[in-house]
């Protein structure tokens, strides 16, 4: 039995029962995980048409007839993998709130402005060099009924594919210095605290834009191959 | 740089990000991957997704990836060479209110397994919700295949378990359909995979 991509890494993700997140109790399993070895059809990856994304689909800004409220911002960063191998051509989609902190979904009731020039979603592939930059706006802060008092701190939602089912992550990008990260059950699941910092991206005064937008740098890591040969 | 990102969950708004057909957008990943020209046995699977209470699960997200009917995967490492390209392989469906999701897809054929050996055709299946911290990986066997009881990974799941990653077979007006419910806890609990 062959595991391609090395389990270690996945100690990184939290635990499915993270009672401080409460909607975990009820949708976490309680059996154990089977561990599965790795099959073509877990080493080959998403195949989906990457030519329906069309320009300007990395611009969140230019959705609609007009400029959305708040502080227009660029957040970009390079798609590696453990082994600090860039992965190019792999599909990137974000979603997040508005700058007064709500979202277009109907569900949420948070008595904020919608803004009618933001809709909050957006999507690109990395290029040769596994590098991606999006156009957005700062996304607001919310408050949740978790616990008493709980608002989650301001991030934007990514998720991504690599070359591999295995690969598949969705995580949550955060602000450096946002007070709210202390308090978040979220942003605190990773055991560790050092994983959990990896989710807050840097401020990137090099690729701010004079006059027009400040930035954020966020890399991410997908899960590296092993030298391991894949059986054919 | 050392280490990979932390998983997160999706949230209960993932929709106008990830499907956003349903808020007007253009989706670019469907819950059917069939295509004008793709070969191979048309089938439908439909389940519902469940709480440890029973409850059904309204804001969560299936995703599927299979080869197809030849047991050939899109993708560079397949394996076996030409790729059905009429057949993207990967599939995204919602959730509605009533926690029903669907695909429309093709039998897929078989594919090899760790030890080589071919494994009985299956779909591997990554569910997102709410309360999910990472998302949840599972397959679909299918009720009415003999190679299921030679299958390697089938065999790594308890016997009185293995019944929850079986989709089972209902004609319906001439289509076929595999009802394939998903409980994230509780009594039925599907078994999920540490991949």
């Amino acid at each position: 039995m062959s595991i391609v991509y090395p389990s270690a890494s996945l100690r990184a993700h939290p635990r499915y029962d993270f009672e401080k997140y409460r909607s975990t109790a009820k949708r976490s399993p309680k059996q154990p995980l089977i561990i599965l070895p790795h099959t073509l059809s877990e080493l080959t990856g998403p195949a989906y048409g990457h030519g329906a994304i069309r320009a300007g689909d990395e611009d969140l800004t230019r959705q609609h007839a007009g400029e959305p409220q708040g502080e227009r911002i660029i957040v970009h960063g390079h798609v590696l993998d453990e082994d600090a191998r860039p992965i190019p051509d792999t599909l990137i989609e974000i979603w997040q709130c508005n700058a007064s902190g709500r979202y277009i979904h109907v569900v949420d009731q948070h008595p904020a402005p919608i803004d009618p020039n933001f809709t909050g979603a957006g999507r690109c592939v990395t290029d040769a060099d596994g590098h991606y930059k999006f156009v957005t706006i700062k996304p607001g802060a919310y408050p949740w009924r978790n616990h008493h008092n709980a608002w989650r701190p301001a991030h934007i939602h990514l998720s991504l594919f690599g070359n591999a089912f295995v690969q598949r992550l969705v995580t949550q990008m955060y602000f450096p210095n946002d007070p709210l990260c202390a308090f978040d059950p979220i942003f605190n699941a990773p055991e560790d605290a050092a994983v959990a910092a990896r989710q807050v991206a840097s401020f990137d005064l090099d690729a701010t834009v004079p006059e027009w937008a400040l930035a954020y740098r966020f890399d991410i890591v997908l899960r590296g191959r092993n030298a391991t040969p894949m059986e054919h | 740089m050392s280490g990979i990102t932390p998983s997160s969950t999706v949230g209960p708004y993932f929709l106008y990000g990830l499907v956003p057909s349903t808020y007007g957008g253009t989706d670019i990943i469907f819950n059917s991957l069939l295509t004008p020209d793709v070969s191979g046995e048309r089938i439908r699977i439909e389940g519902r997704i469940f709480d440890g209470d029973g409850a059904v699960i309204p804001d969560a997200m299936v995703e599927t990836w299979q080869a197809d009917a030849e047991g050939k995967l899109n993708h560079a490492a397949g394996a076996k060479a030409g790729a059905n390209t009429a057949f993207k392989g990967f599939g995204r469906a919602p959730t509605n209110a009533e926690g029903d999701y669907s695909f429309d897809t093709i039998r897929p054929g078989s594919v090899a397994g760790p030890d080589g050996k071919p494994q009985a055709p299956h779909i591997a299946v990554n569910v997102f919700a709410r309360g999910v911290l990472r998302h949840l990986t599972t397959r679909i066997y299918f009720s009415d295949e003999k190679a299921n009881a030679e299958d390697a990974i089938l065999g790594l799941v308890p016997a009185d378990r293995r019944d929850t990653l079986i989709a089972n077979r209902h004609d319906r007006d001439g289509a076929i359909v595999y009802r394939f419910d998903i409980h994230l806890q509780g009594d039925n609990e599907t078994v999920f995979f540490e991949a």
